[in-house]
């Protein structure tokens, strides 16, 4: 490993954090969406756009599906008239949180020092108005569907997208290791306790473990409220260079690592270890990046587009032990606001709305200033642990309030 | 086992694919085999990641494979789908790893085990680009 300056994160802080409105469907312009979380973020960090030297996004423009980018790396650049010395986008990258490490590597390469990076969603609107367009062919009546490249391996036989993949993963982790539905439920029933603490979350009346269990399968063993929800809604953030951050507006959220590794096939049915995250390769290179352990993490935001997903990242980031998560989240207070590891303080993809990756970062950030509100951690964590993506695209990212 | 080709997903063929999802005319489950060291490519891919060698065939396998895991599909993603189906994760024995994602069928549901020995069977649909044998995976009574 090289020296500690050699590492891009250790130049790199968060100054700014932004978010717009949060909706189920919120009806409104998705690049609106994203300019308010932007221009939020910039603020936050008393800067002007003319301060933005870097831009980074996930996924940026995509023609398809409907609703899973709400503007392109392009676009905002325009609309914001901003001038910028490196930009990024795309889709093919270590999660959703690809983008925020891109940022890391383009400042500790000298490519700039204020980068701001967004990610922007608006799949309730682009449902409602028309099925999900993520989950292969829309509908239709008669006549056959061609699936070609990745899908012709799987929608031939009705796998029809992540609810499914991740579904077979989780059977085979509960076969291994003996996890149980009511300890999978943990994970929801966390995620509705602190969304009832976040004013923008999606769904906050409370759940019991029988609202869980009444909940519609979807497929074994994922029921509805193993799956996020789709919403509409922006996020973003500038990631500084150290030097400048500790100038601005805000107390600065150091990055301490990072983890982007991919050592396992990019597949979800020809992985060695099917009970075994790529998260995990991603971990161990974060955690090979920092003298700090899995004991110094106070909070853990954690990807929850299925609950599953959290529980296997809990594995992958040695914040349990391998196969451990169901008895780790037993219960569930072990993983509440007032617990050992708090986790998912702002509700979640699962009650708080998918933000896709972004919502985990800002809520880590939020935690660390300070700012959560009614859903604060009373003991002010000093250090996060942020993961997002699943399957074949995991990234992670390790926060702290010292340098 | 003969199917009207009406409202079904079908892969596209291609040059690479075509043993794959046409293996079943014979009967068999094909793999794209390197023919220098024996390693078995899927998805099929030009040359084989092992020893880089271009000298690739296809080749039958036994078309036992073992439950490396399932789930029960209660939701209409896709049109012509009767509710519900098992979407299975199969262990092809000729090689660690080699996965299968497919349906199991010819099983109770309270009868699926993870771990269970599983036999390939096909589902034959006519197309106009080019017939389709999907490989499906039932219980495998010969053994335990
Ligand atoms: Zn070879």
């Amino acid at each position: 490993m090289t020296t500690r300056d050699g590492l891009a994160e250790k130049h790199c802080a968060v100054s700014g954090i932004g978010q717009s409105d949060v909706g189920r469907r919120l009806g409104r312009d998705p690049l609106e969406l994203t300019l308010d979380a932007c221009y939020a973020a910039v603020a936050d960090a008393g800067l002007t756009p003319a301060d933005i030297d870097g831009l980074s996004t996930y996924p940026g423009g995509m023609a398809v599906p409907k609703g899973f980018t709400g503007a392109s790396a392009y676009e905002t650049l325009d609309a914001m008239r901003l001038e910028v010395n490196w930009f990024d986008s795309g889709v093919e990258t270590s999660g959703q949180l690809g983008s925020v490490m891109k940022a890391c590597m383009a400042i500790g390469a000298g490519m700039a020092d204020h980068v701001l990076c967004f990610r922007s969603v608006w799949e309730g609107s682009a449902q409602g108005a028309g099925g999900r367009a993520s989950l292969g062919p829309g509908g239709g009546q008669g006549g056959t569907i061609y699936a070609g490249d990745f899908q012709q391996w799987m929608l031939p036989f009705g796998s029809a997208g992540a609810p499914i993949w991740v579904a077979l993963f989780a059977q085979a982790h509960m076969q291994r290791y003996g996890t149980t539905p009511e300890q999978l439920a943990q994970i929801a029933l966390n995620a509705r306790r602190n969304a009832g603490l976040n004013p923008k979350a999606i769904y906050r009346d409370p759940m019991t473990l029988e609202d869980y269990f009444n909940s519609r399968m979807i497929t074994t063993p994922l029921r509805l409220f193993d799956c996020d929800v789709p919403c509409d809604g922006a996020t973003a953030f500038v990631v500084s260079r150290r030097a400048l951050a500790e100038d601005l507006a805000k107390p600065p959220v150091y990055i301490e690592a990072m983890g982007a590794a991919l050592h396992d096939r990019p597949s979800w049915d020809q992985l060695r270890d099917l009970t075994r995250t790529v998260g995990a390769d991603a971990a161990a290179q974060m955690w090979s990046r920092t003298t700090l352990t899995p004991a110094d993490v106070d909070i853990a935001e954690i990807y929850d587009g299925f609950s599953y997903l959290t529980m296997l990242w809990l594995e992958a980031l040695g914040l349990c032990g391998t196969g451990e998560s169901g008895p780790f989240v037993e219960g569930g207070t072990r993983i509440a606001l007032e617990g050992s590891l708090p986790l998912n303080t702002a509700g979640g993809q699962l009650s708080a709305g998918r933000l896709h990756g972004y919502g985990f970062f800002h809520e880590a950030c939020v935690q660390l200033r300070g700012e959560g509100g009614a859903r604060q951690v009373a003991s002010r964590p000093k250090v996060a642990a942020v993961a997002a993506g699943g399957g074949n695209t995991c990234g992670c990212f390790l926060l702290s309030t010292e340098s | 086992m003969t199917e009207p080709s009406t409202l079904v997903v079908l892969p596209v063929l291609t040059e690479r694919n075509r043993h794959f999802w046409q293996g079943g005319a014979q009967g068999h489950l094909t793999f794209l085999r390197c023919q220098t060291c024996g390693y078995y490519l899927h998805p099929p891919i030009p040359v084989c990641p092992v020893d880089q060698s271009k000298d690739l065939k296809p080749e039958a396998v036994s078309g036992r494979a073992t439950l490396a895991s399932y789930s029960v599909n209660h939701h209409p993603w896709l049109p012509g789908f009767e509710l519900p189906y098992v979407v299975a994760l199969v262990e092809i024995p000729e090689q660690p790893a080699l996965r299968l994602t497919t349906n199991l069928v010819n099983c109770p549901l309270d009868e699926i085990e993870i771990g269970m020995a599983l036999r390939v069977v096909f589902r034959h649909f006519e197309d106009p680009g080019g017939d389709v044998w999907l490989p499906l995976f039932e219980p495998d009574g010969d053994r335990p």
